[in-house]
C-alpha cells in the first residue's frame, strides 16, 4: 500500500533511448525515399516529440538560447550604426560612450546627485509607496471579498480610478499634495493601490468553499477562519498583485519625478534630455529596465518561496 | 439514552430560476443514527445525498422539518418550523467531522499541521497537539509523512490526510461526501478497509455516501438507497459484509459471496428502474 501510494514511486521521465542504428548506414531496406512525406507535410504537421516533451504543446523546446542571441545581435547593431556614423551620436550615441556616462555619473553624479543617489531616491518613493499601498490595499481587498457592503463602497471607486493613466490625474494630486515627496509618493500609491485591492479580492474568492467548510466542521470561528483560511488562501493571487504593483508603480516613476524633483532616475532622464545629453538618457533607461527587471525577479522568487504550493 | 443523530421530516427546497418556481432537493426524509452506526447512502446524481450530508453538517438549513444530535429524548413536535429544540443542529461544528471528495486540505501547512488544525483553532499547545495529530496519522498509516507538504501526496494519501483531520478532532460522528470516488480502484479498495477498521477502533457514527453499488455493500452496516425528482429514501437494508470482513474474512471473499452478488443485483436493479423512470 505504502509503495501504491508513495510520491517517489513515480517514475522519472524515462532517459532518450540511443538510435538502434548507427548515424550514417545506409537506409532499411524495404523503406523507399519516395513514400517518406514531402517537407511540407512534415511541416503541416507538429515537430515529433521527444521524450520528455509533449507532442502538439504550443510553444514547445527552449528559447533562452535565442533570446541571448538576441540581445547580442541588438548590441552589435548599435555598436555597428554608431562606428560606421549611420546616425548622429546626438540621436543614438555609441556603446562606450552610454558606458562612459554609466561610470562618470557613478563617480561624480548629475544634477548635483551621483547615480546611486538617483536610484536611492526613486527606490524610497516606489518602496515607500509600495508599503503603503500593502498596507491598506489589501486589508481592503480582502474586505471587498469576504464583506458585501465593503464590495459596494469600494467597487466603484477602485473600478472607476484604476483605468485612469496616472498622468491624468497628477495634476489634480499637485494641487492637492503641492509639489513635495508627499504627492510623488500619493501619485505611485494610487497606481499600485488597485491591483494590490483587486488581486487580495480575487484571492479571496479563490479558496476552496470546503476548505471554508472543513475549517467550520473543526470547530473555528469567522475570525479564525478569515486568518488562517482565507488570508493564507488568498496569499499566491496577493503576491502576483504584488509584482503586478511593483511594475505599475515603477512605470509611473518618470512621471511623479516630473514635478519639481531634485532627485530621482525618472529626473535625471527628463533633465538629461533638456540638455541633450542622449547618453545619460539612454543610460538612465537602461538602468531603469535593469532594476525592474531585478525587482520582479526577486518578486518571482518570493513568491516560490512563500507561496510554494501555487498552481498546485 | 444514548446519543443519536435525528433526521425528523425533512424537506429541503431550492427557489427556483424563475420566480415562484421551486425545486424540491429532499422531500421528508427521516433517518435516525444511532451510536456504532456505519450508514451508507447509495444513489443516482441528483438524488439529495449530498444534500442530506450538508444538513448533517450544519451548512444548510432544512426548510422544514428538524435534525438533532444529541440525546434528545422527546418526540418531536409535529410543527417544527418554529421549535428550536435541544441538541438541535443549527450550524457546523466540531461534533460532526466533514471528509470531502475533493481532499480540501490547506496546503500552505504541511501534513502534520493540517492534521492539527482542529486543535489548533481550540487552542490546544503545540506539543500535546502535535502527538494527537500523530496518533491519527499512525491510524491512517502516515506516521512517516508529518513532514510532508500536502500538494505531494498522491490522491489516496491525501484522503487519508483528510480522514486523520477530521477524526482528530474526536467527533461524535465523521460525515464522509464520496470520499473515494476520485480515486484508482485499487486505492479504493485499500482505504474502504482502513476506513472499516478506523470505524471498528473509534467506533464512531459514520455517514459516507457514494455511488459505487460494491463500495456501498461492503461498507456499512444500514444501506439507504436514495431517489431523485424530489430527493428521498425509498429503501433500506441492513449490512453485515464491512463486519464480516472485520471479522477476518478476505475483503474480495466477502465482496464475490452469493448472497453479496445477490443483494448487489437487487440494488443494481433498484437505482436501475429510476434511470428508467427518470428516462420516461
Amino acid at each position: 500500500m505504502m509503495s501504491l501510494d508513495h510520491p517517489d514511486a513515480t517514475p522519472a521521465a524515462p532517459a532518450p533511448v540511443k538510435p538502434a542504428r548507427p548515424a550514417g548506414s545506409p537506409p532499411l531496406a524495404g523503406v523507399s525515399s519516395a513514400a517518406a512525406p514531402s517537407r511540407f507535410a512534415r511541416w503541416r504537421r507538429a515537430a515529433s516529440a521527444k521524450p520528455g516533451e509533449q507532442y502538439g504543446a504550443p510553444g514547445n523546446g527552449r528559447s533562452a538560447l535565442l533570446s541571448l542571441f538576441t540581445i547580442a545581435m541588438l548590441f552589435g547593431l548599435w555598436y555597428l550604426a554608431t562606428r560606421m556614423a549611420w546616425v548622429k551620436p546626438l540621436f543614438l550615441p555609441s556603446p562606450a560612450a552610454v558606458w562612459q556616462q554609466f561610470i562618470d555619473v557613478s563617480r561624480e553624479g548629475f544634477s548635483d546627485a551621483t547615480l546611486l543617489s538617483h536610484i536611492g531616491w526613486s527606490s524610497l518613493r516606489v518602496f515607500g509607496a509600495f508599503v503603503l499601498a500593502v498596507l491598506t490595499a489589501v486589508p481592503v481587498g480582502i474586505l471587498m471579498g469576504v464583506n458585501r457592503i465593503a464590495r459596494g463602497i469600494f467597487d466603484p471607486m477602485v473600478e472607476f480610478y484604476r483605468p485612469l493613466p496616472p498622468l491624468a490625474y497628477l495634476p489634480l494630486v499637485v494641487i492637492w499634495m503641492g509639489i513635495g515627496e508627499g504627492s510623488k509618493i500619493l501619485l505611485i500609491y494610487l497606481a499600485m493601490f488597485a491591483p494590490l485591492a483587486l488581486s487580495a479580492r480575487a484571492g479571496v474568492r479563490s479558496v476552496a468553499i470546503e476548505q471554508i467548510h472543513a475549517a467550520y466542521s473543526m470547530g473555528g470561528s469567522r475570525g479564525q477562519i478569515l486568518l488562517q483560511v482565507i488570508l493564507p488562501a488568498a496569499m499566491p493571487e496577493i503576491l502576483t498583485g504584488m509584482r503586478i504593483a511593483l511594475g505599475f508603480g515603477w512605470t509611473t516613476l518618470v512621471a511623479a519625478e516630473m514635478v519639481a524633483a531634485t532627485a530621482g532616475l525618472g529626473f535625471m532622464v527628463l533633465s538629461a534630455s533638456k540638455f541633450l545629453a542622449t547618453d545619460v538618457v539612454i543610460m538612465g533607461i537602461l538602468v531603469i529596465g535593469a532594476l525592474a527587471y531585478v525587482l520582479d525577479a526577486g518578486m518571482r522568487y518570493l513568491e516560490r518561496r512563500l507561496v510554494p504550493w501555487k498552481g498546485k | 439514552m444514548s446519543l443519536s443523530l435525528r433526521i425528523h421530516d425533512v424537506s429541503v427546497i431550492y427557489p427556483g430560476r424563475e420566480p415562484g418556481q421551486q425545486v424540491t432537493a429532499l422531500s421528508g426524509v427521516n433517518l435516525d443514527i444511532a451510536a456504532g452506526d456505519f450508514v451508507v447512502a447509495l444513489g443516482a446524481s441528483g438524488c439529495g445525498k449530498t444534500t442530506l450530508l450538508n444538513l448533517m453538517a450544519g451548512f444548510i438549513q432544512p426548510s422544514h422539518g428538524i435534525i438533532t444530535l444529541g440525546t434528545y429524548p422527546g418526540e418531536v413536535p409535529s410543527d417544527t418550523r418554529q421549535a428550536t429544540l435541544r441538541d438541535q443542529v443549527t450550524g457546523p461544528g466540531a461534533d460532526r467531522g466533514v471528509v470531502f471528495q475533493k481532499h480540501a486540505l490547506f496546503p500552505w501547512l504541511n501534513v502534520l499541521d493540517n492534521v492539527a488544525f482542529g486543535l489548533k483553532l481550540r487552542g490546544v499547545p503545540r506539543k500535546q497537539r502535535e502527538e494527537q495529530a500523530m496518533h491519527f496519522l499512525a491510524l491512517t498509516g502516515l506516521a512517516d509523512f508529518g513532514k510532508h507538504a500536502v500538494y505531494q501526496l498522491s490522491g489516496g494519501m491525501q484522503q487519508r490526510v483528510g480522514m486523520a483531520r477530521a477524526l482528530t478532532n474526536d467527533p461524535h460522528m465523521l460525515l464522509l461526501d464520496e470520499p473515494l470516488g476520485a480515486l484508482d480502484a485499487l486505492t479504493r479498495e485499500k482505504l474502504q478497509e482502513l476506513l472499516l477498521n478506523i470505524w471498528q477502533r473509534t467506533g464512531k457514527m459514520m455517514f459516507f455516501i457514494t455511488h459505487d453499488v460494491e463500495e456501498a455493500l461492503f461498507m456499512g452496516t444500514r444501506l439507504v438507497i436514495m431517489s431523485p425528482r424530489p430527493g428521498r429514501i425509498t429503501h433500506e437494508f441492513p449490512l453485515d459484509f464491512g463486519r464480516r470482513f472485520l471479522a477476518g474474512e478476505a475483503a474480495r471473499a466477502v465482496k464475490s459471496s452469493p448472497d453479496f452478488i445477490a443483494l448487489r443485483e437487487t440494488v443494481l436493479a433498484i437505482i436501475h428502474g429510476d434511470h428508467l423512470e427518470a428516462a420516461a
